[in-house]
């Protein structure tokens, strides 16, 4: 979807601004809310697209308005709605009102390192070739999704060249809907003025890594 | 719309934001953990992990073994994960992972434009600005205006690749090794690699600024 989240490009910003020594959380409830969301996909069932779009899925004020881990905080809990987990009147009253729901798995201090060891590979078995080779040219569709996707909007419509091959992942856009549909995945890089005009910089070069779907050739 | 927005408006005027999150986020652990769907004893290992033994210094053995083993660095080169695997770093947000080198003609920076994607097991959870709109923003259209933010300017000629992570490939900037440490051991260069040298936001520590 063409949300706020979807900043590559856009010219509201001021400076960055590098915080000296920066601890790892900055607050305790940052280092729960943090852990919560790990710790809930397991019992939960969703995956990491999902949870994407849930944070992404929000108004546009929302989303700027709020911190990184309030925004990780109001996706878990449209996830946990979403599926019957916690009710919105008991995240109101802070307390449990009804009834856990049965869940097939949940995440024990025993198994905390061998899953963070484990992570989520995305990479699947090829079913057939790959369309583009490296060096090809090719262009990045128009599309514009009401639903989850990784096409950042600032390079849609632009011609670039295949980089690399990562083989077949997950398609987030379906994945984040319970289809893991896997495509090839490539690097496609784009010259500066080719995304931003004659006034882009042109001893910039910068990649996305798109799934096939979102390419034609040019 | 979640039902945070409307907690404000009955709180009295001295309960900061973060007080009120703070409570929040305490009752939803409490929910969860008496459903039975959490148990807070791993939520402490997972904090623990993250703030303790997850962290820059990681990547910084990558990069420090790299500069001082070209076996390895060319193994990197051609395929990270294994050679990353090799010295114990795996797993969650790097799961596939790629290192781009810079060379005195080419510098390497890594965004990720539509949320945070970054290397955890090399460099930890990332850090305020990368996660915000301005370094989101601005890195794939003015990465010379980032660096000048981050207070240094590239030698003329030098051009830019940016690497906008926007699939579960994770991108680790071998930065180049700084003159003068003919001979230093592994450790002694790890104390060199920053973690912004290994985003691209910034350079490695030279020789006289590490004791």
């Amino acid at each position: 979807m063409d949300g706020a989240h979807d900043m590559g490009g856009v010219a509201w910003s001021g400076p960055v601004r590098p915080e000296p020594n920066e601890p790892v959380f900055h607050a305790e409830w940052e280092r729960r809310a943090f852990a919560i969301t790990l710790a809930m996909a397991m019992p939960g069932g969703w995956n990491i697209d999902m949870s994407r779009f849930a944070r992404e899925n929000r108004p546009a004020e929302d989303y700027l308005g709020m911190s990184y881990y309030q925004i990780w905080l109001a996706g878990l809990e449209q996830l946990m709605l979403e599926r019957g987990l916690v009710a919105a009147d008991e995240i109101e009253a802070g307390k449990p009102l009804h009834p856990a729901k049965p869940v097939a798995r949940t995440l024990s201090r025993d198994a905390v390192a061998a899953m963070l060891h484990r992570g989520g590979p995305t990479e699947r078995e090829a079913k057939g070739p790959a369309r583009f080779a490296v060096g090809d040219r090719v262009r990045t569709r128009m599309i514009h999704p009401p639903t989850h996707t990784r096409l950042p909007r600032y390079v849609r419509g632009h011609i670039g060249t295949v980089e690399m091959l990562h083989g077949v992942h997950v398609f987030p856009d379906s994945n984040s809907l319970g289809q893991e549909n896997p495509q090839w995945l490539y690097t496609v890089t784009f010259d500066g003025r080719e995304l931003w005009g004659p006034d882009g910089d042109a001893s910039v070069k910068t990649s996305v890594d798109a799934w096939e779907s979102y390419l034609e050739p040019a | 719309m979640t039902s945070h927005d409307h907690d404000h408006h009955h709180h009295d005027h001295d309960h900061s934001e973060l007080s009120e999150t703070q409570l929040r986020v305490r009752a939803l652990e409490t929910i969860l953990t008496e459903k039975g769907y959490l148990d807070p004893a791993a939520l402490d290992l997972l904090i623990e992990t993250y703030e303790t033994k997850v962290g820059p210094r990681n990547g910084a053995h990558v990069v420090a073994r790299a500069w001082s083993d070209p076996a390895f660095r060319a193994r990197l080169l051609e395929d990270a994960t294994p050679a990353i695997g090799e010295l114990g770093y795996a797993g969650r947000q790097g799961e596939h992972l790629v290192a781009v080198e810079n060379t005195p003609r080419l510098h390497n920076m890594v965004v990720c434009t539509l949320c945070s994607c970054y290397p955890w097991p090399v460099l930890g959870l990332p850090p305020v600005w990368y996660k915000s709109a301005p370094y989101r923003s601005k890195a794939v259209k003015d990465p010379r205006g980032v660096l000048a933010d981050f207070g240094f300017e590239l030698p003329a000629g030098t051009d830019i690749r940016v690497w906008d992570s926007t699939a579960e490939i994770r991108y680790l900037v071998l930065p180049m090794r700084p003159a003068g440490t003919e001979g230093w051991s592994e450790e002694r260069l790890a104390d060199l690699v920053t973690r912004d040298s290994m985003i691209g936001t910034g350079l490695p520590k030279q020789p006289h600024e590490v004791a």
